[in-house]
C-alpha cells in the first residue's frame, strides 16, 4: 500500500484502519450467519443426508423436509405401493420412494394458523389500546402518569414462569384454557407495555402546533386526534405493529405451559417435531425456515426503527 | 442512519397547551377523555397482570397443589419461604443462574462494543453489515435453540467439525459434557444477543460531539487516551441501559436453556426458571413455587427499578 498524503477530517478513521474495521465487522457478520445458512441449507436435505458424518456441504437438495413437514405419512409394503397406481402428486413420488404414502395433511399447517391468529389478533388489539393511551399520556395532565407508566413497563419485567401458575389457574376457571382468546388477552397484556412506551416517543414527536390549530379551526379534541395526529401517527403504529407481532409470535414459553392442542402456536410446536418421527432434521429446519423468514424480513424491513423498538422507544436514531 | 437522538417534547409544552387548549374544549372534557383513553390498558394489566400477581403472592402462603383441585388448600404461613430460602438446592440453581447472566455480561460487551466501535469507523457497506448482525436477535430463541442442538451434535454437528478444523480434539459433545454445557448455552445466548449491545453502544457512539475529540486532538491526546476519557464516558450509560436490560432477561432466562439443555446434564445447567417450571408444572407444588416466583419477582423487580432510572438517565 502507498501512503498517500490524504486529507481527513479530525477523528475521522483512516483507510487503513477502515479497511481493518470492514474486515472485521464482515467476519462476525460472516459466521453469525452460518447457524442461519444452515438451518436453511438442513431444510432442503434428505434425512439421511442430514445425519451424515461428516456433516455434507454438498448434497442433492429435496423438498422432503418440507413434505415431511406438512403431511403424516405412514409406511407401507412395496407391493401396496404398487398396487396404488400413479402418484397423484410430486409430493406422493417422493414420499413412495421411501416405502410411504402420505395419509394426512400434519398439525403444523393448524399450529401455523394459530400463531398467526394469536399474534395479529394480540397484535392488533395491544397497538389498539396503546395508541389511546400513549396520546392520552403524552397530552394529558394525568395523575400519577410516571408511576402510572412505570407500573406498565414493569409487568413487562415479570418473568414468565411466575405470571403462568396464576394465569393457568385463572384461565382453569374462566374456561380459557388453551384457547385462542386466553392467549390473545395474555399476549395483549405483554405486548401493551411495549406499545404505550413506544408510542409515546411517537405522540411526543409530533408537534402540539397541528393540533392547537385544528381546535382553532373547531375541531373537537377527539377530532383533532382522530383527522391530525393518527395519520401522523402512521410509521410510527407500522414500526410498533411489527414489534408486537414478532414477540408474540416468537412467544414460547406462555405457549408451552398453557396451550396444549388447541390453541398451539408453532414455536413449542416444532421443537416436538423431533420426537415424532425419528430424528426428522429437515423436517424441523422446514419448520424453522418457514417459521423465521418472516422476522427476517420484518428486521431487514425495520432496521432504522429496530435501537427504538428494543429500548421501549427511550433511545432514537 | 441519522445520528441524532431526538429528545422529548418537554412537558412544560404539553402542559401549556393544555392550558391553552381547555379553555375552548369542544364535545367531552380531556379529563374524561384521558380516561376513557388509558383505563382500558391500566384494567388490562391488572386483570391480567396485578391480580395473577396477588394470588400468586396469597398461594405462596399455601399447601395447593394446581392438579388436585378438589383437595382442601391449608394456610401453611411463611413455611414455603423458609424451605426455599433454606435450600441449598435452589441457591445452587441461582448460583447457576448469575453465573450464566455474568459470562454471558461480560462477553457480550466485550464483543458488542468492539464491534460498535470497528462499526463506527464508518467503511463502505456498514450499514448492509449491522443489518446482517442484528438478525439473530430477532428470532424464536426456542426455535432456533432447538437448531442449535443438531449444531451442537459431536459426530454430525458443524460446530464440533469447526473446532476439530482448528485443533484436533475429537468430537465435541457440548450438550452432554458436564464441563461444556454451560458454554453450549452461554455461546448461543451471545450469538443471539451480542447484536443489542452492539446497537446501544452504536448509539452512544453516535451521540458524541465530533468538536470533543477535534478539542482532544489540540490537546495532543492519543487514541487511547481519547477511548478511556471521551468515548468511554460518553457510552457509559447506554452500555449500562443495555448490561441492565439483557441481564434482567437473562436472569430469566428460559426458552432457549429448555430446548438446548433443559437443565442437563444433570443439573448443571438448571436455571432458576428452569428449576420453578419443574416445581410448578411437573411437581405441581404450587403454593411452594409460587413463594418460589414471588422471591424471583422481587429480584427482578428490583433490578426493573434500576433500569428505569438507567433509561431515565440515558433521556436526559
Amino acid at each position: 500500500m502507498v501512503d498517500k498524503p490524504v486529507m481527513l477530517k479530525v477523528g475521522e478513521a483512516t483507510p487503513r484502519a477502515r479497511t481493518m474495521a470492514a474486515a472485521l465487522v464482515i467476519l462476525y457478520a460472516l459466521i453469525t450467519m452460518v447457524p442461519l445458512v444452515w438451518i436453511v441449507a438442513t431444510s432442503f436435505k434428505s434425512p439421511g443426508d442430514s445425519i451424515s458424518y461428516p456433516p455434507k456441504v454438498i448434497y442433492d437438495p429435496t423438498l422432503e423436509g418440507y413434505v415431511n413437514l406438512f403431511t403424516t405419512r405412514s409406511r407401507q409394503t412395496a407391493e401396496y405401493i404398487d398396487g396404488l397406481g400413479e402418484p397423484t402428486s410430486w409430493a406422493d413420488e417422493l414420499v413412495r420412494k421411501r416405502n410411504m404414502v402420505i395419509t394426512g395433511p400434519s398439525r403444523f399447517i393448524g399450529r401455523f394458523t394459530n400463531s398467526l391468529i394469536i399474534g395479529f389478533g394480540s397484535t392488533f388489539l395491544a397497538v389498539f389500546l396503546g395508541t389511546l393511551a400513549a396520546y392520552g399520556f403524552s397530552r394529558f395532565k394525568v395523575p400519577f402518569k410516571d408511576d402510572l407508566l412505570f407500573f406498565i413497563l414493569s409487568t413487562r419485567m415479570m418473568p414468565p414462569i411466575a405470571v403462568a401458575i396464576p394465569i393457568f389457574l385463572m384461565y382453569r376457571k374462566l374456561g380459557l384454557s388453551d384457547t385462542a382468546l386466553g392467549m390473545i388477552l395474555l399476549y395483549t397484556a405483554v405486548n401493551v407495555s411495549l406499545a404505550v412506551w413506544l408510542l409515546k416517543g411517537f405522540v411526543d414527536e409530533i408537534p402540539l402546533e397541528y393540533e392547537e390549530s385544528a381546535r382553532v379551526d373547531g375541531y373537537s379534541r377527539l377530532q383533532s386526534f382522530w383527522k391530525i395526529v393518527l395519520p401522523q401517527m402512521r410509521s410510527g403504529i407500522a414500526a410498533t405493529s411489527i414489534f408486537c407481532l414478532i414477540f408474540a409470535w416468537n412467544e414460547y414459553a406462555f405457549a408451552l405451559l398453557l396451550t396444549s392442542g388447541e390453541a398451539q402456536t408453532a414455536p413449542p410446536f416444532i421443537p416436538s417435531i423431533i420426537g415424532e418421527g425419528g430424528l426428522d432434521w429437515p423436517a424441523v429446519a422446514a419448520g424453522t425456515t418457514i417459521f423465521m423468514l418472516p422476522i427476517v424480513f420484518f428486521t431487514v424491513l425495520l432496521r432504522n426503527q429496530l435501537l427504538r423498538g428494543i429500548t421501549f422507544g427511550a433511545v432514537r436514531k | 442512519m441519522s445520528t441524532q437522538t431526538i429528545e422529548h417534547a418537554g412537558k412544560g409544552v404539553t402542559d401549556k397547551a393544555h392550558r391553552s387548549l381547555k379553555s375552548k374544549a369542544r364535545g367531552f372534557s380531556d379529563r374524561v377523555i384521558a380516561w376513557w383513553f388509558i383505563a382500558p390498558t391500566i384494567l388490562l394489566l391488572l386483570a391480567i397482570n396485578i391480580f395473577p400477581l396477588l394470588w400468586t403472592v396469597y398461594l405462596s402462603f399455601t399447601n395447593s397443589r394446581a392438579n388436585q383441585p378438589g383437595r382442601a388448600v391449608e394456610w401453611v404461613g411463611l413455611r414455603n419461604y423458609e424451605r426455599i430460602l433454606g435450600s441449598a438446592d435452589i441457591w445452587g440453581y441461582m448460583q447457576t443462574t448469575a453465573n450464566f447472566v455474568f459470562w454471558t455480561m461480560l462477553i457480550q460487551t466485550v464483543l458488542g462494543l468492539s464491534l460498535a466501535l470497528l462499526i463506527n469507523k464508518n467503511f463502505k457497506g456498514n450499514g448492509a453489515w449491522t443489518t446482517v448482525i442484528l438478525i439473530p436477535m430477532m428470532l424464536s430463541p426456542a426455535v432456533v435453540g432447538t437448531f442449535w442442538t443438531y449444531i451442537y451434535q459431536p459426530q454430525t454437528g458443524i460446530f464440533s467439525h469447526a473446532i476439530n478444523f482448528f485443533v484436533d480434539v475429537g468430537p465435541v459433545d457440548m450438550i452432554g459434557s458436564v464441563h461444556l454445557a454451560t458454554w453450549a448455552i452461554v455461546i448461543v445466548d451471545t450469538w443471539m444477543w451480542t447484536p443489542y449491545i452492539m446497537l446501544l453502544c452504536l448509539a452512544g457512539l453516535r451521540s458524541i460531539p465530533g468538536s470533543l475529540y477535534e478539542a482532544a486532538e489540540i490537546d495532543r491526546a492519543n487514541a487511547w487516551q481519547k477511548f478511556w476519557y471521551i468515548t468511554l464516558p460518553r457510552i457509559m450509560p447506554f452500555l449500562m441501559l443495555a448490561v441492565l436490560f439483557r441481564g434482567i432477561e437473562n436472569f430469566k432466562m428460559f426458552d432457549l436453556v429448555v430446548e438446548l439443555t433443559s437443565g442437563g446434564p444433570g443439573s448443571i445447567t438448571e436455571l432458576a426458571s428452569i428449576n420453578l417450571k419443574r416445581e410448578a408444572f411437573e411437581k405441581w407444588k404450587t403454593g411452594y413455587s409460587s413463594a418460589y416466583a414471588v422471591i424471583l419477582f422481587v429480584t427482578v423487580f428490583g433490578l426493573g427499578n434500576i433500569y428505569v432510572k438507567a433509561l431515565n438517565k440515558v433521556k436526559s
